[in-house]
């Protein structure tokens, strides 16, 4: 038996899986219309390939990548796009986004798909153009496109891989069944990425409230480098930091990533996903999702495609809508509610919560926090909730950040135990998209101000060198003056070349964009640097500089006077030859 | 369907804070009926009379800073400061005497500063510590134990709080005072010289401690709070009392055991410093909170000059909570030792 590790604080909320664990996959079917969001992924929305009108076949690619962090969309059947425009979809903000909207014709005609017939044969690279040719990002739910992960920075070699089967959220089962019922497609998707990744051990982690599952997949798994860890279940040991600390003992660097210990994790659904579009050419266009709570009558796991109003699953499980006050997509703990049933399932729901208000009530008032300290003994991060808690409502924005605020996995473990009710983790959520804004604005007036001082610099420049021609031209005056006095004629080669200089500069000054410096008396040019030593020193002093630089600056200032005033005595000795 | 957006996590544990409060107060069961026991039905008035007086106290303060009334009440915290004060307070005190120090630690010490949760100082020593240094004769006039002299009855007690001109207090001295004014005696003698000595401690005393030790336990089993500063501060107190035991010399201190089952050890370890609005946060601060406390009350106790030492240590101890958070913060996740990222 491999050791597990613990890691800090966790709770033990109610299970709540058995109710959807009573029957096996189903297949939901066909809608006769799918609504596909062109951002069903971390990273820039997919770039729509069809237009309105256009006939699809099932599996057919329907929008490209947006960038580099971005996976494309695939048509889940075939069928006519009836418009391309925003729907409602699954996301926290509660907006509409730009979705392909696809009526399908009950066909179900593939487009040609061609798998590969020995994957062992392939380069790294051209199996990750693969998987991100299927489009796939993440199943666990945060849907980070699969093939960056995979890729990791250049020069990374991964020492271990972490397959995520541990579903610690309360009802949610849709890793679990599909590692009951399909522990082979996990076990041939993980030598896929173990293909890819060459590591040097491969680790499935499940918590220990699965044994069906471990049991699966230590058969399906039996002779290959793949090893099966149990461990005890605790919320959130599915957290990756959490199961990364369980299985290695070690700790993601705060910031960091877990590449950066040579780790990658991918969750079980991925691995099937990856195994698909590898093996069969199939592209991401279902997955399982289950359709639970008590305000349906038969909580149960769909096969669904990629699009399917939940609305219809929802009926597919006999929704009541009359009991159900709240729809999630994810479990109790960090899903978020959606706002319509004609959201549809994207490539993150991996639970539908349909719950009545006896099952999770509204949360009642928040009531003073008495600092009673359970919201620190559970949190898995080790932070001071309490203390977050406390600078959040004063906004202290920076004693949030020295309380390591953004190391905060949001995972709702505070709020669950908070004895007062309070809404801890809508605080830090809150404060931190305050404090990004507030970083994103710091960044524009910084920049603002770096413009504003360039542009001080270079008029200062200017007038320099305007006030250094004035100075050549009052000498050369002078000088003819005095070749004047001196009786006879002016030069007039001496006068022609003259005025052809000042023209030139008088040119030069005109355009203010020039940068050629001004070939102006050695004075002048000591004049300039002065200026700019005086800038300088002003500046040092104005921003409290250390003493030692002022002084130098100073002594600096100081010679270059002296020096001026040498230049402007030998000038004006020059002048009086 | 209209459906309602509500922020994650939809889920909620069972625990509550009135929920949390009502332990404490079924917690302190056990410790006032020992106290009844041995020392009359005086505990039991002065808890009742607090209770009424901090109801009423309570309900004003929050009426005039116009907060919902039965929304605070039901979180039971002022009744958790009477009777923990009503507990403190000697048995047989005047009606004025309590009404003044619930009055003390609800308006003063609680509710100017904001109310539940924001209190920097535990409510109920801030009472304390009003009526010691204002009433001091009142306040350090405790009845003898059964056994040592005549126990009131409950008609007795009624009469010495609401009619304490017609009562006449029969007072005897507690066995931490008679020790803190041993003069010569070795404490062999001094033991076997004075009745109020038993068989570890005082006569009484020790049950009352073990007791509220037995009511503590229970509420470390519901985990109503943690081990942590109620061990660190019996363990410091108890390694103090060891350090100058001094072989029981005449200028001993007393013994460990003595002072864990004296005056308000028990009672101050598990009910009073784990109050968690005034104490420190995290798990090595409520180690240096508890211990700090312990270490204090053996100062106050044997080379200060006051009854007993709870009180004040609590309170100094409270002071020095944002300061000890301050430097027992828990390594975050991902972070190294230093604080930086490793």
């Amino acid at each position: 038996m491999r050791r597990v590790y613990g890691f800090h604080g966790g709770i033990h909320p109610a299970e709540n899986k058995h109710q959807s664990l009573g029957s096996r996959i189903r297949v939901a079917g066909i809608p006769r219309q799918l609504i596909l969001p062109l951002s069903q992924h971390i990273g820039a929305p997919a770039r729509p390939v069809v237009a309105v009108g256009d006939r699809v076949l099932k599996g057919q690619m329907i929008a490209e990548p947006g960038g580099r962090v971005s996976v494309p969309l695939h048509a889940p059947t075939s069928g006519h796009v009836s418009a391309i425009e925003e729907r409602p979809i699954p996301h926290p903000s509660g907006f509409p986004a730009p979705c392909i909207v696809i009526d399908s014709d009950g066909q179900d005609e593939w487009a040609p798909l061609r798998g590969v017939a020995n994957y062992r044969d392939c380069e790294a690279t051209e199996l990750l153009e693969l998987i991100r040719n299927a489009g796939i990002a993440g199943m666990g739910g945060a849907g980070f496109p699969t093939a960056i992960k995979l890729a990791g920075k250049p020069g990374q070699s991964i020492k271990t891989l972490i397959i995520n089967g541990t579903e610690c959220e309360p009802y949610i089962t849709a890793d679990d069944i599909l590692m009951r019922e399909r522990a082979d497609d996990i076990v041939a998707g993980i030598a896929i990425l173990q293909h890819i990744l060459q590591p040097q051990e491969i680790l499935l982690g499940v918590e220990d409230n699965k044994p069906e599952a471990i049991a699966a997949l230590q058969a399906a798994a039996a002779g290959s480098a793949i090893e099966v860890v149990r461990f005890p279940t605790k919320y959130p040991s599915g957290g990756e930091k959490q199961l990364i600390e369980i299985l290695t003992g070690q700790q993601v660097p705060s910031g960091g990533l877990p590449g950066d210990l040579g780790i990658v994790c991918q969750n079980v659904g991925t691995a099937v996903a990856v195994r698909d579009a590898i093996c069969h050419g199939r592209p991401l266009i279902s997955r399982i999702t289950t359709v639970t709570g008590d305000a349906v009558d038969s909580p149960q796991n769909f096969e669904v495609l990629l699009g399917t109003p939940m609305q219809y699953l929802l009926d597919l499980a006999g929704l009541h809508p009359e009991r159900c006050e709240r729809l999630v997509m994810g479990g109790p703990m960090m899903g978020f509610t959606v706002t319509t049933p004609q959201a549809p399932v994207v490539k993150t729901t991996n639970c539908i919560l349909a719950p009545t208000t006896e099952e999770l009530p509204p949360p009642p008032p928040a009531q003073p926090c008495i600092r009673c300290g359970l919201c620190a003994e559970a949190c898995p991060a080790s932070l001071l909730p309490q203390q977050l808690f406390w600078f959040a409502q004063g906004k202290e924005f920076e004693k949030l950040e020295q309380h390591n605020l953004f190391d905060c996995i949001e995972c709702g473990a505070c709020s669950w135990v908070c004895p007062s009710h309070i809404p801890l983790v809508q605080y830090y959520r809150a404060s931190k998209a305050e404090i990004l804004q507030q970083r994103r604005e710091h960044a524009k007036s910084e920049q603002a101000r770096l413009r504003f001082e360039a542009r001080q610099a270079r008029l200062a420049q200017e007038e320099e060198e305007r006030e250094a021609k004035r100075a050549a031209r009052k000498a050369a005056a002078e000088k003819r003056a005095a070749l004047a006095e001196q009786g006879g004629e002016e030069d007039p080669i001496q006068a022609a070349i003259e005025r052809a200089r000042a023209k030139k500069a008088a040119q030069q000054a005109g355009d203010g964009t020039a940068v050629t410096p001004v070939k102006a008396s050695p004075e002048a040019a000591l004049r300039q640097k002065l200026a700019k030593s005086e800038q300088r020193l002003a500046q040092s002093i104005a921003s409290g500089e250390d003493a030692k630089i002022v002084s130098a600056l100073e002594a600096t200032v100081q010679r270059l006077k002296d020096k001026l005033a040498e230049a402007e005595a030998a000038a004006t000795e020059t002048g009086a030859d | 369907m209209a459906l309602m957006r509500v922020s994650s996590p939809h889920a909620h544990g069972t625990y509550s804070t009135g929920m949390v409060m009502r332990q404490v107060l079924l917690a302190t069961v056990p410790g006032v009926f020992v106290l009844t026991l041995f020392f009359g039905f005086g505990t039991l008035v002065n808890v009742l009379w607090a209770c009424i007086v901090g109801l009423a106290c309570e309900s004003v303060a929050l009426l005039l800073r116009g907060r919902p009334l039965a929304f605070y009440l039901k979180d039971c915290s002022a009744l958790v400061t009477c009777v923990l004060l009503g507990i403190a307070l000697p048995p047989y005190a005047p009606w004025w005497l309590i009404a003044v120090g619930v009055a003390a630690s609800i308006l003063m010490a609680k509710q100017l500063y904001g109310g539940l949760g924001y209190n920097p100082f535990n409510p109920a020593m801030v009472g304390y510590v009003v009526l010691l240094i204002s009433f001091p004769v009142q306040m350090t006039a405790w009845a003898p134990p059964r056994g040592l002299g005549e126990v009131p009855g409950l008609w007795e007690a009624l009469q010495a709080c609401f009619l304490p001109a017609r009562y006449d207090a029969v007072t005897m001295a507690t066995p931490l005072d008679v020790l803190r004014q041993n003069q010569g005696l070795l404490l062999e003698d001094l033991w076997a010289q004075t009745p109020q000595f038993g068989r570890w401690a005082g006569v009484g005393w020790e049950w009352v401690n073990l007791a509220f030790l037995a009511g503590g336990l229970w509420l470390l089993y519901r985990r109503i709070f943690t081990w942590h500063a109620p061990v660190a501060m019996l363990a410091s107190l108890a390694l103090m009392a060891a350090l100058f035991y001094d072989g029981g010399s005449s200028s001993s201190g007393g013994s460990p055991l003595f002072h864990l089952l004296s005056g308000a050890t028990m009672f101050g370890a598990f009910f009073i410093i784990t109050d968690p609005v005034s104490s420190a946060v995290s798990v090595r601060g409520r180690l240096v909170f508890g211990a700090l406390i312990g270490v204090l009350v053996y100062l106050i106790r044997v080379w200060g000059n006051y009854p007993d030492a709870v009180a004040f240590a609590v309170l100094i101890a409270n002071f020095a909570a944002p300061f000890i958070d301050h430097y027992t913060q828990p390594r975050v996740y991902g972070h190294d030792k230093s604080g930086g990222n490793g």
